[in-house]
């Protein structure tokens, strides 16, 4: 009698359970973070802490590396299989939109007053992304390098000018000391480095990839005056020998700074770490040099979106606006070294608080952030721009090639219809 | 006669019907998948329909056209000359950008030759393509020799009765099973400019007479780099086919030619080589085919890079189709190295054809 009772009530009490989790709907959610055991810990816990904070939602989380998120997101839209949620990279967003891969957010615009601007994906007068960190690259030296060689420090309120620079590059490589006195990272040359970390260069030239005026044309801009004083200088830097070529060893672009193979270093702030580590107090972030038009350097990381085929927006949106908030900024920002998308974050965080080692990063994203053109186009333009850029540095003529990239950029807006602009 | 074909041997169709089934489906069926996309504008990504373009994308790709460029003349009419003497021609961009020539628009030097104090300059409206095209062939040519005679070589050697050849054959078998895409890294740092081991090597054995070579990184060595490691990687394949051939050839001949008289040069001659006939076509085509399908090596050395000198066919159609989001250039590229795989490959059966 006394067992049948407990195993009735334990089967009711199972029930119960089971209902209770029934009730809640159940998103899914893609993020390409996989392989990465510090970050998939956050997004876990915020993840349960979701699930349990309400009753009518569950978010299930589908990892996958980032070197094939990209094209994983892709399959699955031709297949017509997309989960609620997923996240994106800032310069694609504009192209999954047009596509029609994810829908605008409905968030409360109240929380994300705060936010850098360029954590905030918008397109067409519509958000359809938001991130809870932002990236930004600087110069990464050493104060006993500059003082050695009697170079100016410079300051976000006056960074150095091109002159400057190129001085300063002279200066270090006629002391002999180092392999090359700057490092641009010529060895990532598969992702987005290029064009995320070079372009803002030319932007500072005053060229740009399109003219942002209309996202029709790059005719006579990115080939223009500006474009092409732009690519002398580029090509400039491989002939004088300041900096390595495309055939670096991605090792030495890993360590050569630390190695003391360069004297600089124009890295992310994923890097920065350990540059710290190595240098201590000797580790200098520097601003982007102003070549004219303003310092400038890339902005937009990964943002979270709503797939336009979600079955439960509301839910989604719901999910992303947990995600907003200061504490899950803070606790992936220590988790995986990215700045925080706010003010309030970054003062929490233990490496972009005031004082702390890595605090200017904050300050360069507010200051010298450009996004990436906001079109669908970006994707294709930024492969064109990489091989341009790549060919300059190989010693092609530089008027021809921007020509042909401009050409070529134009070609394909014109066979995508104008992407939507 | 087809019906007592299918009659005759119905469990031999039985074998053969599942090969034939994922052969239609992932081979056959995708090649006309690709015909019919490269006479669209299908894109990767887009909300636009694709539409019907008929043969614009073999046209972007394959047009060609010469443009003479007159030399610069002073006021005098005189030839303008540089420094170094060479004669002085405007720009291509005064012919490709003109309002008066818009049917040379958008194209680019391939390359050019002088004929008198003129200057002809081919100019093609895709020259990656070209240029990709120009490479695979190079690669073809020097590769299918070369990695057959060696390979052949190689089957010579280990076809001995050694104690611990299968030592040696494990060796030369091995960069066949790693990975490619590892063996690429490998190399990789081997060509390293600076301190990469070839460089060490060179500079070890000249007692630093050496002067380090960006093997990669320089347009006129980086296909060659490339040649010489792909010849490397798969050799050991082609070896073990060639094995199985000399194998295959009765020892009895070998004793025949020994009671002739015959020497190591005519025991090949006469005997090895009749016998390795059909291995040797087989050899011949499979190494073209692979050699045209020259990929992964690109994508993790170089990306075709420097100024183009490793471009590819097959990376040219994954760099469009995936990375440039057009999926009807891609595929025309496909088409076109279908296409040309398919004459060669007749060519070769025809000439190596059983005279009788």
């Amino acid at each position: 009698m006394n067992i049948r009772l407990t195993a009735f009530a334990t089967t009711a009490l199972g029930a119960i359970w089971g209902a209770q989790a029934f009730a809640q709907t159940e998103l899914t959610m893609w993020y390409h973070g996989a392989g990465n055991p510090e970050e998939s810990a956050v997004l876990d816990q915020i993840v349960e802490e979701f699930n349990a904070s309400q009753s009518d939602w569950s978010v299930v989380v589908q990892s996958f590396p980032a070197g094939a998120y990209n094209d994983t997101v892709i399959a699955g839209a031709l297949a017509g299989n997309l989960p609620d949620i997923i996240d994106v990279d800032g310069p694609v967003m504009p192209s999954w939109a047009w596509a029609g891969y994810i829908q605008p957010l409905e968030i409360d615009q109240g929380t994300i007053e705060n936010f850098l601007p360029t954590a905030i994906g918008r397109w067409k007068d519509d958000i359809y992304s938001v991130g809870l960190w932002e990236a930004a690259v600087a110069m990464v030296t050493r104060r006993s390098v500059l003082e050695k060689y009697d170079i100016r420090i410079p300051t976000l309120a006056e960074p150095w000018t091109r002159d400057e620079l190129d001085a300063a590059l002279e200066a270090i490589k006629e002391g002999g000391e180092f392999d090359y006195p700057l490092d641009l990272g010529m060895a990532w040359s598969a992702d987005e480095w290029y064009p995320y970390a070079f372009a803002p260069f030319l932007q500072s030239f005053g060229g740009d990839l399109i003219d942002r005026s209309t996202y029709l044309e790059a005719d006579g801009v990115l080939n223009g005056d500006a474009g092409i004083e732009f690519g002398e200088w580029w090509q400039s830097l491989f002939d004088r020998e300041l900096v390595p070529g495309t055939s670096q060893d991605p090792a030495d672009r890993d360590s050569g700074l630390i190695d003391g193979k360069y004297a600089m270093s124009w890295n992310g702030n994923w890097a920065a770490a350990n540059a710290v580590e190595a240098f201590g107090d000797d580790v200098l972030f520097l601003p982007a040099p102003d070549f004219g038009n303003g310092p400038k350097i890339g902005a937009a990381s990964w943002q979270f979106a709503v797939s336009a085929s979600s079955d439960h927006p509301e839910g989604a949106n719901q999910f992303i606006e947990f995600m907003l908030q200061d504490r899950w900024q803070v606790a992936f920002s220590n988790a995986q070294a990215v700045i925080p998308a706010t003010s309030s974050a970054a003062a929490e965080s233990e490496l972009y608080a005031e004082g702390a080692p890595m605090a200017v990063f904050y300050d360069l994203s507010k200051e010298q952030a450009l996004l990436r053109p906001v079109t669908p186009g970006y994707p294709v333009m930024a492969k064109i721009f990489r091989k341009a850029l790549a060919d300059i540095a190989s010693g092609a003529d530089v008027a021809d090639t921007l020509d042909a990239a401009a050409d070529e950029i134009d070609a394909d807006i014109e066979a995508n219809s104008g992407y939507g602009n | 006669m087809a019906s007592s074909l299918l009659r005759s041997d119905r469990a031999g169709w039985g074998f053969a019907i599942p090969a034939f089934a994922l052969i239609g489906t992932f081979i056959v069926l995708p090649f006309f998948f690709a015909f019919y996309l490269s006479l669209t504008n299908q894109r990767l990504i887009s909300p636009n329909p694709t539409e019907f373009v008929g043969l614009d994308n073999y046209r972007s790709l394959l047009g060609v056209a010469v443009v003479t460029l007159e030399p610069e003349r002073g006021d005098d009419g005189a030839v303008l000359r540089d420094e170094d003497g060479n004669i002085e021609y405007p720009s291509l961009r005064s012919v490709t950008r003109n309002d008066d020539t818009p049917q040379y628009r958008g194209m680019r030097e391939w390359f050019r030759w002088s004929s008198g104090d003129d200057a002809r300059v081919v100019i093609a409206r895709d020259v990656v393509f070209m240029k990709a095209l120009v490479n695979t062939f190079t690669f073809v040519l020097v590769v299918a020799p070369c990695q057959a005679a060696l390979a052949l070589g190689l089957a010579l050697l280990i076809n001995q009765r050694l104690r611990g050849i299968n030592v040696f054959r494990g060796i030369y078998f091995m960069p066949v099973v790693v990975s490619i895409v590892v063996v690429s890294l490998l190399w990789r740092f081997i060509y390293d400019g600076q301190d990469g081991l070839l460089n060490n090597l060179l500079s070890g054995l000249t007692f630093g007479l050496f002067q380090p070579v960006d093997w990669l990184g320089n347009p006129s060595t980086a296909l060659g780099s490339i040649i010489v490691m792909s010849i490397w990687q798969a050799v050991g394949f082609h070896m073990v086919i060639w094995l199985a051939g000399l194998q295959t050839i009765s020892p009895t001949l070998y004793e025949a030619a020994d009671i002739e008289g015959a020497t190591k040069w005519q025991r090949f001659r006469f005997v090895t080589w009749p016998g390795l006939r059909n291995t040797a076509v087989l050899i011949l085509i499979v190494i073209t085919m692979q050699c045209f399908a020259l990929f992964a090596q690109i994508d993790v050395m170089t990306k075709g890079g420097p100024l183009d000198s490793t471009q590819t066919l097959v990376f040219q159609a994954v760099e469009r189709g995936y990375g440039k989001q057009d999926i009807s250039g891609g595929s025309t590229i496909s088409v076109l190295l279908f296409l040309i795989v398919l004459c060669i490959s007749l060519i070769q059966r025809w000439l190596t054809r059983e005279r009788t």
